[in-house]
């Protein structure tokens, strides 16, 4: 066989077997049978609804209506999205989590994000602030940056000055605190709203000039009466536009005693 | 002497031939998990009553459009307070019926369920009720759909708390979880659902809701499965899980009292053609 192996390759030479791979799996045809198999599982589903959470001067409201749908299917009237994050030992700074989109990923995260809490609190001996908190939460998404926990969660306690604290995510950890936010299948209809009586966007203070002259109207803390009653305005009006809001909202008002929680019907059609 | 430093040590093709693909084990792409459901089993319909609850399913199990197997119990009684109805996949159906066996007998025979037979104030709160259940396998279900390795069932556990109080709640495929007075999966959720929501629409109505009643609205709503799912069957399983009674299965029932008057008026429904 030596005879076959001597000098340089022939032109327009043999082939070497380079590719390992078959070469059925290249270029599927338009509807050929043949060629790369897709995945007939899809991982997520989105089961609507919608939150929503507010910070105030001593306080921090989080908020979600209580509907889990799949398609047009209503699984369920009561199914809550807000959970509190850590236990409630007695000198625990309270802190609640709120996640929408798909609720399976949601469970998840709000168990894992609590058993870390009360973990730090075991090792440590002291309780985790909200702001570890919040980015432990950005961690724990980022670290399924390739395979995301597909909800929007919005974090809620009162920072180390005891001022409400907000922060929001997106699915893959990105995180900001704010003063408001709306998140899920609604947070289209409820963030303007929220724009505009919150931090008092496109509001002017009247009388004050004319065109450039004019000055924007300053957001302040609003009291906690304020907050909740647009809230419940954020809500009623979502539920009349969005088929995936409804059936009953849900609020945690965060303060220094602790969580308060309540719940109230909405529109079950 | 070969130029082509990447073809050093390579088997020739003229010498060889090409490389034999089909040695590899799997040519069409990655390794497959299940893509979809084979055998499948239809509808599960679950409602909450006073002291307990009512959950049904049919005892078809089809191949596509085939009527496969007509006698598979896709009711599984796991104690004596909890009952588990299975939709989808009966292959993945079996599997979870041998996990939870064996689950079963890892339970009874841990410390806290050999001292309940001799103290019986415990028994009750000793074994795993419905809920625990239902948490075990929303982890099962989840941990699948999260390896890309889905149970392709939709499943509703049906049964007693730790309370006491009755319990009903679904996992799916997905590993999505929820609770309501009244649950159905699959087509079900679009026939059998509305008419249990008028018994009981929230949990206060539970409350007012007799055995007898909840009762008659899951046969009721088997029955309409059996007329507008073509994938149902009429001879099913009805399984009644109390705090008095325990769990009463029944296994192999037959739909009664149908009514089939208003197919002969209509054009193509029965034995005439046109």
């Amino acid at each position: 066989m030596g005879s076959i192996f001597q000098g340089a390759p022939i032109p327009e030479g043999p082939g070497y077997s380079f590719r390992e791979t078959p070469a059925v799996r290249q270029a599927p045809g338009p509807s050929s049978a043949a060629g790369e198999r897709q995945h007939g599982f899809y991982p997520y589903t989105d089961n609507g609804g919608s939150t929503l959470g507010i910070s105030g001067a001593d306080f921090a409201i989080l908020a979600g209506d209580t509907r889990s749908t799949s398609g047009y299917n209503i699984n369920t009237r009561y199914a809550p999205k807000l959970y509190k994050i850590g236990g409630d030992a007695p000198d625990t700074p309270p802190i609640a989590l709120s996640v929408v989109g798909f609720a399976a990923d949601g469970a998840a995260l709000a168990e894992r994000l609590d058993t870390i809490v009360k973990m730090y609190r075991y090792q440590h001996g002291k309780p985790m602030g909200v702001a570890a908190c919040a980015q432990r939460l950005s961690h724990l998404l980022y670290m399924k940056r390739f395979f995301p926990f597909y909800v929007a969660a919005i974090l809620a306690g009162l920072d180390e000055s005891g001022r409400g604290a907000l922060y929001s995510y997106d699915p893959v950890g990105s995180y900001e605190r704010e003063q408001c936010r709306a998140g899920g299948a609604a947070a289209s209809l409820i963030m303007p709203f929220l724009d505009n009586q919150v931090n008092f966007k496109n509001q002017n203070v009247p009388g004050s000039g004319q065109g450039h002259a004019l000055e924007p109207r300053k957001p302040y803390d609003l009291p906690r009466g304020t907050v909740e009653e647009l809230v419940q305005d954020a809500f009623t009006s979502a539920v009349e536009r969005h088929i995936e809001v409804g059936d009953g909202l849900q609020m945690m008002i965060i303060t220094r005693d602790g969580i308060e929680e309540v719940y109230r019907d909405l529109k079950k059609d | 002497m070969n130029h082509f430093p990447q073809a050093w040590g390579r088997p020739r093709d003229d010498v060889y031939g090409a490389y034999d693909a089909s040695y590899l084990h799997d040519q069409n792409g990655p390794k497959a998990h299940t893509q979809s459901p084979i055998v499948t089993g239809t509808s599960v319909v679950a409602m909450k009553f006073k002291d307990g609850v009512v959950i049904a399913t049919d005892n078809l199990a089809s191949y596509g459009a085939l009527a496969r197997f007509t006698n598979v119990k896709r009711l599984r009684q796991f104690n004596t307070r909890a009952v588990l109805g299975f939709g989808g996949d009966v292959s993945d159906m079996q599997y979870l019926d041998r996990l939870l066996s064996s689950l079963s007998i890892r339970e009874n025979y841990s410390a806290y369920a050999s001292s309940a037979d001799s103290a019986d104030a415990t028994e009750a709160s000793a074994e795993l009720n419905a809920k625990n259940l239902h948490t075990y396998l929303s982890k099962v279900m989840y941990k699948r759909r999260s390896d890309f390795n889905p149970l392709w069932n939709a499943i509703l556990v049906a049964g007693l708390d730790g309370d006491g109080k009755p319990f009903l709640a679904s996992a799916d495929l997905l590993g999505s979880t929820f609770s309501a007075p009244s649950l159905a999966t699959g087509f079900g959720a679009h026939l059998a659902q509305p008419m249990m929501r008028r018994v009981v629409p929230n949990e206060a109505a539970v409350a007012n809701t007799t055995r007898e009643m909840a009762e008659k609205a899951v046969r009721d709503a088997m029955k309409v499965l059996f007329y507008r799912d073509a994938r149902s069957m009429d001879r099913y399983s009805i399984a009644i899980v109390s705090k008095e009674g325990g769990v009463e299965m029944m296994e192999d029932e037959q739909l009664e009292g149908q009514s089939w008057a208003f197919a002969d008026r209509i054009r193509g429904y029965g034995t005439q053609v046109n």
